[in-house]
């Protein structure tokens, strides 16, 4: 099995679709947040700033959704077999609200009358939330384990998703969203929306420090194979312990209102709790809930070798192409929102 | 009805609705990088004015294009699982090489197209109204390699047996430049050509008709038509060629396309027809020989009829492809005509005098949209009952573990979803249509752009009409 820097390609491979699903997390997380809390603003005016604070954005973000899906398309094949089909309902709400989501930022604005805008909005925050929520039901039913046979073929009933603690990482994820949607509204706006949205991001994060409290709780308690690895490998105790001080950070800095340090350190928060998830499950992608020889690994499900090869490759040139430009289309928006006549 | 059958007509319906979008987008970013080369050029405000103009009806189908997008590169993992799996590994590098190229490059630098007119220079701009064309185009090579290699399949080998048979990628170079990927990109391309341009030639034939905006309808006209009728005639050839990689690799599909049976006998190349499966003919008018003779150059030479082929191995619905494949080539020589007899109007200045002609450019637009469909319905249809040829039946490739009662909801939803949206997306660009360019003239030029046009001296192209 050929390697690089003393990892093998799939496990190279497993890193990169972690990473652009982080990336995912990060990057679309403060749209589809700010999206969900799109309806705690009154003003058309303040609505109209929201909107147009992640306008020049969204897309590109939602761009790491379409490389994280190629990405397990590619390279796990296998995985991306089982899970999509698995989850068939959640996926086909997920992608309705997408497309909702999509339409509803850019026809807003087409009209000017007020019934037109107020049932966008609703459209724009309700599909904001259906797909943060279906996103992390998906990611706690992957985290419980699947019902699949030895041929990666789902075997349990179409309901099966709706469970106890796949919902509960389903509020999480929208509470921690929420959060970093807002802070990062809080950095685009001024005046009286500001105000208002410092409101927002304060009762946002506490929402979200309860619910990653109780989840945390509720995963050690009931679910031990998820604090299996950390609990045999000490050292890696390290990564909760940096993730509460990222979060003890946000609190810190949203008292201090400096939204820009609150913001990476929501972002980090996001990507640690992926950390977690990628450490528990290593080497495993998917858990057999019937038995445990069944689970997709990283080295069962992977593609060839010459296919990762050539994918990690394409991911060498590509990735830093696209964190070039994506920098660059930030740093153009960057500080406060500016309405003009091109805007939504 | 089966999992197939439904997951077919839901996999046909999502595509289809997806595919009216793409092209329009590339195709019209092609007129918009002329536009603002234009406008670059001359510094004459009525290219910056068009250029915004289209970009706004621009962003609307966009946006439309990539949520439906995002749609299909899901429902391979929920409806043809097993598909997935046995692609994956070919075709997974394809898509990832889509997403991190091309869609990447596109919707990156989309924000400054529709966005960052008063942020960036002028020259920045066009950088990024390029750079969304040209993602929007490479988005075309990769989905069309990856389908061209469900067509050909190359540079692989097969691992395993059963449910765990895949393909796996030997030379990736092969799978890429597979014997039909490069005709059939550029046969993609200029029909999504097509479609931008009939567009643009659409909305301006309105305006000319009703007497609004002429300077700019008149302009945005004869860009449009330089593009519409290099593309028609292009299209004529690389048409022929793509038909001739079909004759070559896929000749199951070129005697479904012209209902040839008969094996030893030449194939009349037919102008309109009807198949009769189950006698074996094609009533119609044709010119005999006519396939022979496009084939191999030769009006006596024998082609390969379906009874070649056993019956399972053929495609289902012979007339089907038959009858799509005629409409685009009916579509296809129309637009030739119609271009061509327009460029000579417009060479002779008599062009937007005839407005029964006019007319005609208004309702023209369908006609690209027609012919890109039928094209793939043509491929697709025709490819059947493989879903990777040779290799890989379309029924074997379902998810096993979806039931018919999940793809009727999925289905109801998406047909439901898909009509409120493109009865909102025809509202949407009828009203923009209707407020026209001129909408705001007093906001919508930036102090950077006013300099810029003073710098080059031009006064003129002012919005007189107004």
């Amino acid at each position: 099995m050929s390697t690089f820097l003393g990892l093998d390609y799939a496990t190279w491979w497993y890193l990169v679709v972690g990473a652009s699903f982080s990336g995912y997390a990060i990057l679309d997380g403060f749209d589809l947040g700010a999206g969900a809390i799109h309806l705690f603003f009154n003003k058309e005016e303040s609505r109209r700033t929201a909107l147009n604070a992640i306008g020049p954005v969204w897309d590109g973000n939602e761009v790491w959704l379409v490389i994280g899906g190629g990405a397990l398309f590619a390279g796990f094949p296998k995985v991306y077999a089982a899970v999509f089909s698995a989850f068939y309902i959640p996926f086909t709400l997920f992608l309705i609200a997408l497309i909702t989501r999509a339409i509803s930022i850019e026809f807003r604005s087409k009209e000017p009358m007020l019934w037109w805008r107020k049932c966008w909005d609703i459209c724009y925050c309700g599909s904001s939330i259906t797909v943060t929520f279906a996103l992390g039901l998906i990611l706690g039913n992957c985290l419980l384990g699947l019902p699949i046979d030895q041929d990666g073929v789902y075997r349990g009933g179409t309901f099966d998703f709706l469970n106890p603690y796949a919902v509960m990482v389903g509020i999480t994820t929208l509470a921690l969203f929420m959060m970093h949607g807002a802070i990062y509204l809080v950095m685009k706006t001024e005046k009286r929306l500001y105000t208002k949205l410092t409101i927002i991001v304060r009762n946002t994060t506490i929402s979200f420090v309860i619910c990653v409290l109780l989840l945390s709780f509720y995963t050690i308690l009931y679910i031990p194979h998820l604090s299996h690895q950390i609990k045999s490998h000490v050292w890696l105790f390290g990564v909760p312990v940096i993730m509460v001080l990222a979060i003890a950070n946000i609190t810190r800095s949203i008292t201090k209102q400096k939204y820009l340090p609150a913001f990476f350190s929501s972002a980090l928060t996001i990507s640690l709790l992926l950390v977690i998830v990628a450490i528990e499950l290593y080497p495993n992608l998917v858990l057999s809930s019937l038995n445990e020889s069944w689970n997709l690994t990283v080295h069962n499900a992977a593609s060839s070798e010459k296919t990762l090869g050539i994918l990690l490759v394409i991911a060498a040139i590509g990735v830093p192409l696209v964190a070039t430009y994506t920098t660059f289309v930030f740093w153009t928006f960057k500080g406060k929102v500016r309405l003009d006549e091109m805007s939504y | 009805m089966s999992v197939e059958i439904l997951s077919r007509i839901q996999f046909a319906f999502t595509i289809s609705f997806h595919y009216i979008y793409p092209p329009l987008s590339i195709g019209l970013g092609l007129v918009m990088v002329c536009m603002e080369a234009m406008y670059l050029r001359t510094g004459n405000k009525l290219y910056e004015t068009m250029t915004k103009f289209y970009t706004r009806v621009f962003a609307l189908i966009f946006g439309i294009g990539v949520a439906t997008g995002i749609v299909m590169e899901f429902e391979f993992g929920t409806n043809w699982a097993t598909y997935s799996k046995y692609v994956g590994d070919v075709f997974g590098s394809a898509l990832s090489a889509e997403g991190i190229f091309a869609f990447a490059l596109e919707s990156g630098f989309l924000g400054l197209l529709l966005f960052g007119w008063n942020r960036v220079k002028p020259r920045t701009h066009f950088f990024a109204t390029v750079m969304v064309t040209l993602g929007s185009m490479f988005s075309a090579i990769w989905i069309v390699v990856a389908n061209s290699w469900q067509q050909t399949p190359a540079g692989f080998h097969i691992v395993g047996s059963g449910m765990n048979a895949r393909a796996e990628i030997t030379d990736f170079w092969a799978m890429v430049f597979n014997p039909s990927a490069v005709d059939r990109v550029l046969h993609v391309w200029v029909g999504a050509f097509l479609a931008g341009s009939f567009l643009v030639l659409s909305i301006s034939a309105w305006y000319l008709l009703h007497r609004k905006y002429q300077d700019f309808a008149k302009a945005s006209f004869r860009i449009a038509l330089v593009v519409a009728l290099v593309s028609s005639w292009t299209q004529l050839f690389l048409g022929d060629r793509s038909a001739k990689v079909v004759a070559r690799y896929q000749p199951v599909k070129l005697a479904a396309m012209e209902g040839h049976f008969d094996s030893l006998a030449p194939a009349p190349m037919y102008l309109f027809g009807w198949v009769d499966q189950n006698k074996e003919q094609v009533h119609g008018l044709g010119v005999p020989g006519g396939l022979s003779f496009l084939t191999y150059g030769n009006f006596h030479a024998p082609i390969q009829g379906l009874n070649a082929t056993a019956p399972e191995n053929r495609p289902g619905q012979v007339n089907g492809v038959f009858q799509v494949y005629h409409l685009m080539i009916a579509v296809g020589s129309l637009m030739i005509l119609l271009t061509t007899i327009a460029a000579f109007w417009f060479r002779r200045d008599t062009l937007f005098n005839k407005r029964w002609v006019l007319w005609i450019f208004v309702w023209s637009v369908l006609l690209p949209q027609l012919g890109n469909q039928a094209g793939w319905f043509t491929a697709e249809m025709g490819r059947q009952p493989w879903v990777v040829y040779g290799l890989l039946r379309t029924s074997n490739a379902l998810s096993q573990a979806v039931r018919a009662n999940q793809v009727v909801f999925s289905l109801i939803l998406f047909v439901f979803v898909y009509m409120g949206l493109f009865a909102l997306f025809l509202f949407l660009l009828n009203r923009k249509i209707q407020h026209g360019p001129y909408w705001a003239t007093e906001e919508m030029h930036s102090s950077m752009h006013k300099d810029m046009a003073e710098h080059f001296g031009h006064g003129k192209g002012q919005p007189a009409e107004q």
